[in-house]
């Protein structure tokens, strides 16, 4: 398997997470009343590896799987196949007793930031929760400590621990929802599109906020977003999904700056630019029609039906992930020759 | 004293960075719920109510068994003390009113709690595991919704004999079905919130989960239908009652003395009409209380 690095000086660092040929495959039930139950293939066979420090994005349109992908590696979805190893260790069928020390190193941040608190406790109890979970044993005052502490720490003040959700603001919401993911100091984060949800003058707070956290505390982080500017400004290296299958896994240098995949151009050349002079007139790649229905996806390399350049090998043949630089890996046919 | 943000202000200005009160989602409730006229005034009304009932014997000279042979079904007379008259049998109503309040508050509070605790339990935990559990268990809850409730009654009684605590079974038993109904289909929308899923993401156990999470977010439409089944209970409870299939005599409810006053409506008015008060007082005080909670618990939903 390829092993890439994200950054120079950690070249023998192995990585804390790696993913194997991971699937997530949904049944829907059948059309009819004894069809057979079809299948959503929401993930369809995710390599990755992640490293100490890193931070991967993951971008690609709605519904391209996305938040299921990182929803599979924390084991909130159950995976239909394939590796998640931890540390080494593969935790996909894992049993409840055997996750349970594991989820105090794997945390997660949500879209909505008011959804993802309970409306019905307060901020402290709420911070304090995955504590009181695993460290049982502290006992009431240091843990009101270190919610205290850890408040201070995401910009809040700890005087409001008494507060409920209710009370605070967006972006104050999803620092209560940070402060939770980072009181037990877990080593990956996932976050789920932390700040789309959130206007751009909080946007940049939270992203730099989590940034700070990082090197702080030598988080890894897998941003999942669809706002490339903010996954080119927060990301080492970048991940480009569609319809559950990865087009193309680069460093951030390189799919900015020479995107190989025509789904990736595609995708760069929408990002807008803010001089009116070059945005009206560089090249942009529109594509056609909407992503395919993931229960019936096209055959061959799932991006054809869409591709400018698709050609009859595209429809017989799946590309696998190629390397074409040591940074970057792409799955296409022709990425030679466009 | 010094009042609280007397308190604060000195404190701060100690330099100590005081904790902040937030105001819950259940006290802005109680908030609102006490701007509700309609429900203040009822929950005054009720506890008057509910004070008589558990005050009753001190309140008469009579009690609620003894047979005034002097006064046979005679009219409300404040000389003699009979102040809502005397039944057929010579007894004293008012105090007799008191005891069937009793009754009916107990039936009503205690059919309700049963009804609560199993159907919030039973709802909740379908709810949260869904899938084949869901489904056995609702199932199940569909059943006994078939099961006739007179017919339920009529055979508890023959098997086990007229006894009031068959009452509280019976209508425990039924009510139940309803509130597990609700709380189900809360917890399902509930189930796949984020929040949810971040106590998942932490390793919280499920039974944390469901009661720490999915049972004080569901409370809401919970008390709500509480409310409204306790009258729902205590009218069941008289018609039950009402057929003869009720409490035991000497004792008494409001079902059993609103029938024996319907027999001698034209003869003795009164023995119809304060029973039927009371009845129908308890009934609105807590269907306005009912509309008070739904009001303030929900105020998106006015």
């Amino acid at each position: 398997m390829t092993v890439m690095t994200p950054k120079s000086g950690t070249q023998d660092t192995s990585p804390i997470l790696s993913v194997r040929d991971l699937k997530v495959h949904f049944a829907i039930p059948g059309k009819g009343l004894f069809a057979p139950d079809r299948q959503l293939k929401a993930v369809d066979g995710v390599n990755f590896d992640l490293y100490p420090g890193e931070t991967l994005g993951v971008v690609g349109e709605s519904g391209c799987g996305k938040s299921t992908l990182g929803r599979a590696i924390l084991q909130l979805i159950a995976p239909s196949g394939g590796q998640v190893a931890w540390l080494g260790k593969n935790i996909v069928g894992s049993p409840h007793r055997e996750m349970q020390p594991l989820r105090r190193d794997l945390q997660i941040i949500f879209q909505d930031p008011l959804a993802s608190l309970n409306p019905r406790m307060t901020i402290g109890e709420i911070i304090a929760e995955p504590l009181v979970t695993h460290k049982p044993e502290l006992g009431k005052e240091e843990i009101k400590a270190r919610v205290k502490r850890m408040m201070a720490r995401v910009g809040l003040l700890p005087q409001m621990i008494n507060r409920y959700p209710h009370e605070f603001s967006g972006g104050q919401c999803q620092r209560i929802g940070i402060a939770r993911a980072m009181i037990l100091e877990p080593k990956l984060i996932v976050c789920d599109e932390p700040v789309s949800a959130l206007d751009v003058s909080i946007q940049a707070q939270i992203v730099n906020l989590l940034q700070e956290l990082q090197r702080e505390f030598d988080l890894s982080l897998i941003f999942i977003s669809h706002d490339l500017s903010i996954v080119r400004h927060i990301c080492h290296r970048i991940m480009v999904l569609y319809l559950g299958n990865v087009m193309e896994l680069a460093d951030r240098d390189n799919i900015y700056a020479n995107p190989r995949h025509p789904y990736t151009k595609a995708l760069i050349s929408a990002v807008p630019i803010p001089d009116p002079e070059i945005e009206r007139n560089k090249e942009r790649i529109v594509l056609t029609g909407d992503l395919p229905s993931p229960i019936s996806p096209p055959s061959g390399c799932v991006f054809r039906t869409r591709c400018p350049f698709a050609k009859d090998k595209c429809a017989s043949e799946v590309p696998k992930l190629d390397r074409v630089s040591d940074t970057q890996e792409v799955a296409c046919h022709f990425h030679d020759s466009l | 004293m010094m009042n609280k943000s007397e308190k604060t202000a000195m404190l701060e200005a100690a330099g100590a960075p005081v904790e902040i009160e937030g105001r819950s989602l259940w006290r802005d409730a109680r908030i609102r719920l006490f701007r509700n006229k309609a429900a203040v005034g009822s929950m005054i009304i009720l506890g008057i109510i509910t004070l008589l009932a558990v005050f009753a014997p001190l309140l008469s000279p009579y009690a609620y068994d003894q047979i005034d042979w002097g006064y046979i079904q005679e009219g409300p007379n404040w000389e003699n003390g009979h102040i809502f008259g005397t039944d057929g049998n010579g007894r004293d109503l008012f105090i007799r009113v008191l005891f069937g309040a009793r009754v009916s508050l107990a039936v009503g509070l205690l059919a309700t709690s049963v009804s609560l605790v199993i159907g919030v339990t039973y709802g909740a935990v379908a709810g949260f595991f869904g899938g084949k559990i869901d489904n056995i268990m609702m199932r199940f809850v569909d059943v006994l919704y078939s099961l006739p409730f007179m017919f339920f009654v009529i055979m508890l009684m023959v098997v086990f004999g007229r006894n009031i605590f068959l009452i509280f079974v019976a209508l425990g038993a039924v009510e139940w079905l309803t509130m597990a109904r609700i709380v189900r289909g809360q917890t399902l929308s509930l189930r796949r919130r984020e929040f949810i899923e971040a106590a998942h993401a932490t390793g919280v156990s499920n039974f944390k989960i469901i009661f720490r999470h999915i049972i004080p977010n569901v409370l809401g439409p919970v008390i709500v239908y509480m409310t409204l089944t306790i009258p729902q209970v205590i009218l069941t409870e008289s018609f039950l009652s009402f057929l003869g299939l009720g409490v035991q005599e000497p004792l008494t409810s409001w079902g059993v003395l609103i029938s024996e006053g319907a027999k001698v409506i034209e003869a003795s008015t009164w023995m119809l009409i304060y029973p039927a008060v009371f009845l129908a007082l308890t009934l609105f005080c807590f269907n306005f209380i009912g509309d008070g909670l739904r009001d303030a618990l929900d105020p998106k939903d006015r």
